[in-house]
């Protein structure tokens, strides 16, 4: 049992992780404050079910993300694709290597990694289908565990795995249009 | 379970193969070791490594970003004032 008194001091440090979290998850500032207020509220009214010295990250990340699909996803203006294209494994790799045998020199890669702005990161990840979205953030950007993420979004641990790999392949061809849009690429032809 | 892993040594494919388990720390010791010897004499396969190595890097580094202070305060009064209300008993 944990105290209740306890839970403010023990769970504000986690929420500028939420709040970016929530702002992948909704795509908009406003939802993702009331959606970090609900998350927030519902995890003190919640807390003296919390099992001290378990995981509490792990346990607000999961009222976050129920919370969001239970109460956001209905409300959501935007209709999204629900899964993804299927693309060629180490889509990004690839495509640098096409601009080395093109030329463009062994900092190729380099300079694309400097110079993907946050906002090129964040919409490339936020254009992906919401189940492949949360997978990835959990993973990549939380650098949460699949069993965690298994847990936190209520699926199996293969279907999460399969989320992650196909949710990264779709990101990394998300960035390269962003690559490509800025002329970052120059005149190598990609092809794909 | 995956078949035929037991002690032979990793080619490419088995490593590329399991290249994002790897870096996502969910590899067995064994395997995890069967690929850290691959890559000890593999510069091809290093090369991908540190290439999606970094990209994992810059995809959470990229992500973050700035609470507001208003966001905070709000917070902390809800909670105060659930808080209270819970003090004064069941409505």
């Amino acid at each position: 049992m944990a105290d209740q008194g306890r839970f403010t001091d023990l769970a504000m440090e986690h929420m500028p992780a939420l709040y970016s979290a929530a702002l992948r998850m909704t795509r908009n500032p406003a939802d993702a404050e009331d959606l970090v207020q609900e998350t927030f509220l519902k995890s003190y009214r919640a807390f003296a079910g919390f099992e001290e010295g378990t995981n509490l990250r792990a346990w607000l990340y999961k009222i976050l993300t129920n919370t969001f699909i239970n109460s956001y996803r209905a409300a959501k203006r935007r209709p999204e694709k629900a899964d993804v294209e299927d693309v060629e494994d180490l889509f990004l790799y690839h495509r640098v290597g096409d601009l080395r045998a093109a030329g463009a020199g062994r900092s190729a890669e380099d300079e694309m990694f400097d110079t993907f702005t946050d906002d090129e990161v964040k919409s490339a990840l936020e254009s992906l289908p919401e189940a492949f979205r949360i997978a990835v953030l959990l993973a990549d950007v939380e650098g949460f565990s699949y069993k965690e993420i298994a847990n936190i979004t209520n699926v199996p641990i293969g279907t999460v795995m399969s989320r992650i790999h196909r949710g990264r392949k779709a990101l990394q061809k998300a960035l390269w249009g962003f690559a490509q849009e800025r002329g970052l690429v120059g005149t190598a032809d990609a092809g794909r | 379970m995956e078949m035929g892993t037991g002690d032979r040594a990793y080619d490419c494919s088995d490593t590329i193969g399991r290249l994002y388990r790897y870096l996502d720390g969910e590899l067995t010791d064994e395997r995890r070791a069967a690929i850290q010897r691959h890559l000890d004499e593999c510069p091809p396969c290093v090369e991908v490594y540190d290439f999606e190595a970094e990209l994992r890097q810059v995809v959470a580094n990229r992500c973050k970003d700035h609470v507001p202070q208003a966001l905070v305060d709000r917070v902390r009064d809800a909670l105060a004032e659930e808080e209270r209300r819970q003090a004064s008993g069941p409505a």
